[in-house]
């Protein structure tokens, strides 16, 4: 049990990076505290996997360094980190039974058969696994074996962290469900800090007690679900996260103040000095139809159930409203108002205003 | 549902139909006729119903080359298994060397049979080859041409080496099949070489080598051309595997009746012996 602290990671596949896009993973520091749920979510090819990989020990980091409280593990093998890793793909060991798949790791360390017992059906137990202990692991579905994956990172009392990488892509939709609530289940009850890599949002934000973003092999934003649909860093996690995702309109600046057609814009925060353009970021949640504003054409209305989501376009650009079931929707002359507190403007994608601006 | 009832249909299946009477059925269907008949010369044929059966199988001859050629055929197996997965897991998995690898594994299946035969037949020359005369000339007396040990040395040598690429092949396809996260969990279960190999790689690899198995038992079994290239059966009857001994009954005496009985019998054992080792193999499979 650690708290895992990423100093100054950098990782590159080729031997001699040049420029940005040769690296998989730019510059990352963070800390993950032990025992938290955590979701890493960001598009394929954001260098998720690989900061997996390289946290489990799996692939070692071209630069910077790993510390499971205040020891450096950069360069410790897999087995010598106390890591557990559930992959995409579930790996069970065919010839053997669910009993000594989840006793494989314990074996392997010389633990003695008594203990490796009572480990193996207290984790069969709390993995549902208790009536297949006798079963050929070969034999079981997705789930099942995804469960073994999961069991055989548990069973050992020395794990650091639990690492998930998108374990749940071959289980079918609705065994997902259950499946993700064991998962967070079993976190309140063991306690451990479990690192989950998807790139669906809807499973990050329901297991994780905190989300990191990633895109392009850096962090965006690290937030618990709610901060990060009411406060997006980052164009890139506002349209991201949330269904649909953030209107991100281009807009003009005159003296930190947002214009849209001319019209000043009120928002919640102002453009750093000196920008001329920016873009305004409004989620469709806080865009409603108004007797004053800016004028709209609405183009399309897709029914969702509980919402309409309404496509708009107003001078030129698509703006999505998302409408309470059953709310009127004007046929011509509409006009659409932004809810001030929840316009914000981002310059080069970033929150103007905040720290986190790219260097 | 109505069926349509067209005749024609068996004109469509008439071409594979002859395809397989000639080239499986009717030749088959000669050997059985042999089998229970004496021949005299001017085709005159004589019923001799299981006489043939029943002289083979009490025929000393016959144990003995049934004998031989068991003992060849597990004997190559033995080495031919184990090695072939041994080098399979030593090639690279990735890289320029892995093409290196394949082509050159490759090269000795690609070589003719009686090509294999006369290779071998020459390298192991006591007095101009270059393995009987390195042999010799390290002090080790070596004659495959007078030693019935030397002669079954290198029978087995030239089989080794001439087939074990096959495995090698087969168990390499077999490993790259394994999804590289079986390693990474293996890694941080903390398993070591040996358990990777015992459970992960093996249990992988069970399908393609029970093909290997099954490949070499069928083909050693029936092995003619190498050996009859390389010793001709001997020295003395030494190394006489079945089929070199049918060979002998069959056009050297022209003894049609026992040679076509002695086929069916050899015919039969193979079936039964890959029916048991499929079986064993797959006993465990679903």
């Amino acid at each position: 049990m650690a708290k895992i602290t990423l100093s100054n990671l950098r990782h590159s596949y080729m031997a001699d990076p040049k420029d940005d896009a040769d690296w998989a993973l730019k510059k990352l520091d963070l800390e993950w505290e032990d025992g938290g749920a955590y979701a890493l979510l960001g598009p394929s090819g954001c260098g998720k996997t690989t900061l997996l990989n390289i946290i489990s020990g799996l692939l070692t980091a071209s630069h910077g360094q790993i510390l499971f409280d205040d020891e450096d593990v950069s360069l410790l093998p897999p087995d010598k980190r106390h890591i557990a890793q559930v992959f995409q793909f579930p790996v069970v060991y065919d010839t053997m039974t669910v009993y000594d798949n989840l006793a494989f790791p314990l074996r392997n360390r010389g633990i003695d058969e008594a203990t490796v017992d009572s480990r193996v059906r207290e984790v069969a137990e709390m993995t549902d696994l208790t009536s297949m202990l006798g079963r050929r692991a070969s034999k079981l579905t997705a789930d099942g074996k995804q469960k073994i994956s999961l069991g055989r990172g548990m069973v050992r009392t020395d794990v650091n962290a639990i690492l998930f990488d998108e374990p749940l892509t071959v289980i079918d939709p609705h065994l997902k469900f259950q499946l993700r609530s064991k998962l967070k289940e079993l976190h309140d009850r063991v306690k451990r800090t479990m690192i989950y890599v998807t790139h669906d949002q809807t499973e990050a934000l329901t297991f994780a007690d905190k989300v990191v973003v990633m895109n392009m092999g850096e962090v965006v934003q690290i937030g618990t679900p709610v901060e990060l649909f009411e406060s997006p860093q980052h164009t890139f996690v506002g349209h991201f996260i949330g269904s649909p995702g953030m209107n991100v309109i281009p807009c003009e600046v005159h003296d930190g103040q947002a214009h849209l057609s001319g019209q000043r814009l009120e928002t919640s925060n102002k453009a750093d000095a000196g920008t001329t353009h920016a873009e305004i970021g409004i989620r469709p949640e806080f865009v409603t139809f108004s007797d004053q504003g800016l004028p709209a054409q609405v183009l399309k209305v897709s029914d969702t159930g509980r919402f309409n989501i309404v496509e708009t376009n107003c001078a030129g650009n698509k703006i999505k409203l998302l409408l309470d079931e059953g709310s009127p929707i004007p046929s011509e002359n509409a006009k659409i108002k932004f809810d001030a507190a929840s316009t914000r403007i981002y310059v080069d994608g970033w929150l103007s205003g905040s720290e986190h601006r790219h260097e | 549902m109505n069926k349509t009832v067209n005749q024609k249909a068996w004109f469509l299946v008439l071409p594979v139909l002859l395809l397989v009477a000639f080239n499986a059925i009717i030749p088959l269907m000669t050997v059985v006729n042999y089998s229970v008949q004496e021949t005299f010369g001017d085709n005159n044929f004589f019923w001799a119903g299981v006489l043939w059966f029943e002289e083979i199988l009490r025929s000393e001859r016959f144990h003995a080359s049934l004998g031989r050629q068991l003992f060849f055929t597990f004997s190559i197996l033995a080495i031919e298994i184990p090695l072939g997965v041994i080098i399979a897991l030593a090639m690279p998995r990735k890289g320029v060397w892995v093409s290196v690898c394949l082509v050159l594994m490759a090269m000795p299946l690609l070589i003719p049979w009686n090509v294999v035969g006369a290779m071998w037949n020459i390298f192991a020359l006591p007095d101009i080859g270059l393995l009987g005369n390195m042999l010799n000339g390290m002090g080790i007396d070596y004659n495959f041409t007078r030693q019935p040990v030397a002669a079954w040395a290198t029978l087995l040598a030239m089989d080794v080496w001439h087939w074990t690429s096959l495995v090698v092949l087969l168990a390499y396809a077999g490993l790259v099949s394994i999804p590289d996260a079986y390693y990474q969990a293996a890694k941080i279960d903390g398993a070591s070489s040996w358990a990777i190999f015992r459970y992960i790689q093996l249990p992988k690899m069970k399908r393609v080598l029970t093909i290997a198995i099954l490949l070499r038992f069928m083909d050693s079994f029936n092995i003619y051309t190498e050996p009859f290239v390389l010793t001709g059966g001997g020295p003395g009857n030494s190394t006489t595997l079945l089929s070199i001994d049918l060979v002998k009954i069959a056009l050297g005496q022209f003894d049609l009746g026992p040679a076509a009985a002695m086929s069916l019998i050899y015919f039969l054992v193979i079936l039964l012996l890959s029916w048991v080792f499929y079986t064993l193999m797959m006993r465990n499979e679903e």
